[in-house]
């Protein structure tokens, strides 16, 4: 991150002004990946007059980066209209696809309208491996020829890479396509419970010898000795952290209208289509909450040695059932880059009854065993 | 480039915070900030409205500064926004971009 962009983050978060937001457009989709944790149906999606209508209202806000993704973006036949109508409105536009819709008309017009990102999902360089997980046989061979297709054009074109237990060995060759191409690749580990809160997508992550495994690629996280370093002792400056920007400069808004926090973070904080997305955003019960809370607030964990470190995500927390609580997933993510068990992970080793001792031992190497995990595999910035 | 015409480029992206605008590229996702001036410059900056009319009915009129001095720092700063793709510059109006324009209902 440049200075530039972190002064322009802090600036907004000293504001309250919503920097970034992510709008799904639709839900519809024209792959059926196995870990997606959407409802493909549709439940009565914002029409187009409502969409530019609340972009109006976001630049009013503040927004400026704005990612329009799905469900598949293109599924919508107005999207090039609501694209059109983003950038008149001086937006920095990154679009996620899977790129089955775009052809030279619809590449031109990406870049004549000043796409900054377009961002495509590959899961292997191996055409059995990608197409089984997307459920769609060809599909590689569709979204490799898109990439091609906006390169083509100038465009900025960025390779989402998901690792799960069925991709888990691919990243590497998924590497060296993207340096055919002449795209960045991102690596990226985060699966996400649905969003009505069922967790079974869950076993599709990476375990723990696997994730320890691609923690120590020099390839996926720069400095292995820095990325796994055991964390500093606690430091109370720490406990006046916020856990992301979710809430504070970023938020979340789906194709009916709903605004959250984040889009990994599913507590509904209000609808634009009943108020408006300044009201919401400056008023909402629950985004004040969310706002309020720091690292000091936590209960368990502002007395984890992690707490400094921890890529801690309050959604998934807010999944697992207390927005204040522990993200186990994350818990489980530091464990493996550190080998030190969170504070949540060693009170769920705590005997049940008076007397009982936890043998940390055993527990550690149960751990590793169950270890899932949900951030980026990348340094951060 | 006295006479010359300036317009926000269908390639930048931009916002005004707290009174300070920021610019990104899209040729090279590059951000910017602009100071008091420059800012004015990029607010006026319509392609109905040329470069000197900004200098001297704008700058001029809310800085103290001497009009050759504003003239001078304007060019440069045209020429670095064009440089990086942000800002057009033409020695005729330019219209707004037409994938911009809005559809006749």
């Amino acid at each position: 991150m440049t200075a530039l962009m972190a002064e322009l983050n802090s600036r907004a978060l000293e504001l309250g002004v919503p920097l970034n937001a992510h709008l799904d457009v639709t839900y519809r989709c024209n792959e059926r990946c196995s870990h997606c944790y959407l409802d493909h149906d549709d439940h009565g999606e914002m029409t187009l007059a409502e969409i530019k209508d609340l972009l109006n209202q976001m630049a009013e806000a503040g927004v400026l980066f704005l990612t329009l993704s799905g469900g598949e973006v293109l599924m919508r036949m107005d999207f090039f209209e609501i694209l059109s109508h983003a950038r008149g409105l001086q937006f920095c536009v990154k679009i996620k696809t899977n790129g089955f819709m775009i052809h030279d008309k619809e590449a031109d017009r990406m870049r004549d309208l000043g796409v900054q990102e377009i961002r495509i999902s590959i899961y292997s360089h191996r055409a059995e491996v990608h197409d089984a997980i997307t459920n769609l046989p060809g599909s590689l061979k569709r979204s490799v020829a898109a990439i091609r297709l906006l390169k083509s054009r100038g465009l900025n074109v960025v390779i989402g890479n998901v690792l799960m237990r069925q991709n888990v060995t691919d990243y590497a060759g998924v590497k060296v396509l993207a340096r055919d191409l002449g795209v960045e690749v991102t690596t990226d580990p985060t699966i996400t419970p649905r969003m009505d809160g069922d967790r079974s997508l869950l076993e599709l992550g990476i375990r723990g010898p696997q994730l320890h495994k691609v923690f120590r690629d020099t390839e996926l996280v720069g400095n292995v000795e820095e990325f796994c370093a055991v964390p500093d002792a606690l430091d109370d400056s720490a406990m006046d952290n916020i856990a992301c920007s979710a809430g504070h400069t970023y938020c979340y808004i789906s194709p009916y209208g709903d605004v959250y926090p984040c889009v990994q973070f599913p507590l509904p904080c209000g609808n634009v289509r009943k108020d408006s997305f300044l009201d919401i955003w400056n008023n909402s019960i629950q985004l004040n909450e969310v706002r309020s809370i720091r690292a000091r607030d936590l209960p368990t964990c502002s007395s984890c040695s992690h707490v400094g470190s921890c890529s801690r995500c309050p959604g998934l927390a807010f999944m697992e059932g207390n927005m204040r609580g522990p993200s186990s997933l994350d818990c489980e993510k530091s464990f493996a880059r550190t080998g030190i068990p969170s504070a949540n992970m060693i009170a769920k080793t705590l005997p049940s009854r008076a007397g009982d001792q936890p043998d940390l031992l055993l527990h550690s190497a149960t751990f590793a065993s169950l270890v899932q995990i949900t951030t980026t595999l990348m340094p951060r910035d | 480039m006295k006479g010359c015409y300036v317009a926000k480029s269908p390639l930048a992206a931009s916002r005004e915070l707290d009174g300070e605008v920021f610019i990104m590229s899209s040729v090279n996702s590059t951000l910017f900030t602009l100071n008091d001036v420059a800012s004015l410059i990029w607010k006026s900056a319509d392609g109905a409205t040329s470069l000197q009319e900004i200098v001297e009915n704008k700058i001029c009129a809310e800085f103290e500064v001497e009009p050759s001095t504003a003239f001078a720092d304007a060019e440069y700063l045209v020429a670095e926004l064009v440089g990086h793709g942000v800002l057009l510059v033409a020695d005729h109006p330019i219209e707004p971009p037409s994938l911009f324009a809005r559809k006749k209902s």
